[in-house]
């Protein structure tokens, strides 16, 4: 292989890993957005008809469940990212 | 009462937890000494993600997050929400769109990247104001809670207390700078999170059985009611709103929460962090863990909240006062069933708690109704500093309390230093005015910076500013108005030139500083001259960066400066009618000062894609080195 085809193909992978990261970025945002400006604030009131132990949904969701699922979408981003990056040869591992 | 040592044991134990914990960071200190500016700034690049996350965790809760936010929470109920999701949701845009970037970018301080990314020394000089006027704004208050915790506890003047303080943060700061303050960050999260976790579970335990707090907040009461429902029927039932109910309107409660969001993400104090660790991977991690140790504590505040403001209810309402207590003559405990309890009396004598007995019955009558509530004054930091009494915890849990207040202030102090010393050695000195400046020169300005630093932020902290709660919205509301935009639109849009970036950060700043003086100070000549004054200081640092870009020296800016320089002294004369503050019906569209950073930030992002498109693109070189950060591997 020369290296112009070389250089090609990486740049191919580097663009599919970058629109791999937008794609998940958006999903997990979205999941951001849901969870805290949705079911803590627009929609809480009907939400809060269901309730989680003794606490209206709506309401826990804004002071409680919100910040759990923050966590998570994090660590999920993280570890998933870790394993694009190595796909498309885009990672920093040494 | 016994004694140690002569002293009460709450003296005691407070006083030998402040001095160990001081001397530990010391120590520290001592340890992680800073060798190059490499060292001095990310701590050599070199540390482990959850290490990071911890130091994070303790420079982003700051004396506020420990002393006040449960209180206020309990004050506020649903409202109260915006401060836990806001405070928390910014880690997620900080992990997905800004920090491993940054860390990619593999620079110093938040200037370095806006002055590289946007080939101007004009943005860099932008940049390096907003810094400093964030991280000053947030430090007076770190300091003067540091002044309050010690007078309080160890009766010692506020001052003495600020100036204890200072030279603490100080002496680690100048010491070992980023690497220093790294490993006592990580010290003060443990000593700060075992001090709010210690009183909470107790708390919960007596209160609703369960030995986790965030438990305890879906949980029943002793009577087997759901916690939060009797909540809600006490607080109707004495004329207050329900507790899960709130006040504010939902357009507000939305722009505050993405105010303080963005903000949080636009915090250099917070990017910064990000800079210390290995590699770009690291730094998503590292924000995760950051905002776990965050949650452990921002879960258990609003539990905390609806204990206390139960149990306030359930045992201070309706109880039978005695004055012998209140004189020290007898203790509440012998004053049987239904009788008032000790810590009310104990808390009452520093003044955070107040009761007039205003219908002469001698029982305390808690409502919303000023005219016949007697709780006349009740302190919102009363909440968390009550607590190890309202549980009946031994002296020795008081005293880790306040070391634990103690930590979160100085923590974020640090931090915040670390920002400003950057700040002046690197991004101004070094890359504007001192080119050829030496590593080991460099070095020598950093530590001055940070002392320099030090002495403004005692004199912040002796004589506080007027509005010192108007100062943190400032902070959040400037940082979300103009860092966030121009770092966002510098990584994920290739076309952004520096003439979107300049007056993206220029626009948001101004119509959010002007929004935030209108509705929190008003426009008083004295306020118009201070503005003034800033401003026309402001204008001269940005002729330095503007001077350097166009290669010639720029009148209008030297005009433009002593125009305001003239402006303030006038305003100081009273020359100007000045105008009170806005009230809360001219809002725009209800939205409050707090909240309304969301909208600076829209307005930034729109100018700055609308002023980008008029103009060039920015050169070839810039686009390569997006493209470079976009990749954590090596291109």
């Amino acid at each position: 292989m020369t290296d112009t085809s070389r250089a090609e193909i990486r740049r191919a992978e580097h663009k599919a890993y970058w629109k791999k990261n937008l794609t998940l970025m958006g999903a997990l945002l979205a999941v951001w957005f849901l969870v805290s400006f949705g079911a803590g604030i627009l929609f809480r009131d009907w939400l809060d008809q269901f309730s989680i132990g003794g606490a209206p949904l709506g309401f826990w969701f804004a002071q409680q469940g919100s910040i759990y699922v923050f966590v998570v979408l994090i660590f999920v981003y993280a570890v998933v990212m870790d394993r694009v990056e190595r796909r498309h040869g885009a990672d920093d591992q040494v | 009462m016994d004694t140690i040592f002569g002293l009460s044991p709450t003296l005691f134990w407070t006083g030998l937890f402040v001095i160990t914990t001081f001397g530990l960071y010391i120590g520290i200190a001592i340890w992680a000494r800073a060798a190059s500016t490499n060292d001095f700034y990310v701590a050599g690049h070199d540390v482990h993600p959850v290490f990071n996350g911890m130091a994070t965790a303790a420079d982003w809760m700051s004396a506020a997050s420990f002393l006040s936010m449960a209180g206020i929470i309990a004050f506020s109920g649903y409202d109260g929400s915006v401060y836990l999701m806001g405070w928390t949701g910014g880690y997620v845009l900080l992990a997905l769109l800004l920090a491993p970037y940054l860390r990619k970018f593999g620079k110093f301080t938040v200037p370095d990247f806006i002055g590289d990314r946007y080939y101007s020394q004009t943005a860099r000089i932008v940049a390096v104001i907003c810094a400093l006027f964030i991280s000053f704004t947030y430090i007076a208050g770190q300091m003067r809670g540091v002044g309050i915790a010690f007078s309080n506890f160890l009766n010692v003047p506020i001052e003495i207390g600020v100036i204890v303080g200072a030279i603490v943060v100080m002496f680690y700061a100048v010491l070992g700078g980023m690497k220093g303050i790294t490993y006592t960050q990580v010290a003060q999260y443990c000593v700060l999170i075992f001090a709010f976790m210690v009183p909470a579970i107790f708390l919960s335990l007596q209160i609703t059985g369960s030995p986790i707090p965030q438990m305890g907040f879906v949980g029943n009461a002793q009577d087997g009611t759901p916690l939060l429902l009797s909540l809600d029927r006490t607080l109707t039932d004495l004329g207050f709103s329900a507790y899960t109910e709130g006040t504010k309107a939902r357009i507000d409660v939305f722009a505050i929460t993405l105010a303080l969001m963005v903000g949080t993400a636009g915090l250099p104090h917070v990017i910064i962090r990000f800079f210390t660790v290995p590699k770009a991977s690291d730094a998503r991690k590292s924000a995760g863990y950051a905002l776990a140790f965050i949650a452990i504590l921002y879960t258990t505040a609003p539990a905390v909240a609806v204990f206390a403001r139960s149990n306030f209810i359930d045992t201070v309402h309706q109880s039978e006062y005695s004055v012998d207590v209140r004189r020290g003559e007898a203790t509440a405990a012998e004053q049987g069933e239904g009788a008032t309890p000790q810590w009310f009396y104990n808390w009452e004598r520093t003044g955070l708690l107040e009761f007039t007995d205003k219908d002469g019955d001698g029982r305390i009558r808690y409502a919303a109704d000023p005219e016949v509530n007697e709780v006349t004054k009740l302190d919102q930091d009363i909440f968390v500093l009550a607590n190890p009494e309202i549980g009946g915890l031994p002296a020795w849990v008081i005293g880790l309390v306040v070391a634990g207040g103690l930590a979160a202030a100085l923590s974020t102090a640090a931090g915040l230093l670390m920002v400003i010393s950057s700040a002046v050695s690197h991004d101004l000195c070094k890359k504007v005015l001192f080119k050829g400046m030496s590593d080991a020169r460099e070095l020598l300005v950093a530590r001055l910076a940070a002392v320099v630093a030090v002495l403004i932020a005692i004199m912040a902290g002796i004589y506080p500013p007027g509005f010192v709660a108007a100062v943190v919205a400032f902070a959040f509301g400037l940082a979300a108005a103009s860092f966030f935009p121009a770092i966002f639109l510098g990584i994920f849009w290739k076309r952004m030139n520096k003439h979107g970036a300049i007056w993206g950060m220029i626009s948001g700043l101004t119509v959010t500083g002007a929004y935030l003086i209108h509705f929190k100070v008003g426009f008083s000549p004295m306020v118009i001259g201070i503005t003034a004054l800033v401003l026309a200081l402001a204008v001269f640092v940005l002729h330095l960066g503007a001077s350097q870009d166009s290669g010639r020296r720029l009148t209008p800016f030297a005009a433009a400066s002593a125009l305001l320089v003239l402006t303030g002294l006038a305003a100081f004369l009273g020359l100007f009618p000045g105008a009170a503050a806005g009230t809360p019906e001219d809002w725009f569209l209800g939205i409050s000062p707090e909240g309304f950073g969301a909208v600076g930030m829209l307005i930034s992002f729109a100018v700055s894609i609308v002023v980008t498109l008029a103009t060039p693109a920015p050169p070839a070189e810039v686009q390569a080195m997006v493209e470079e950060i976009r990749l954590p591997s090596a291109n």
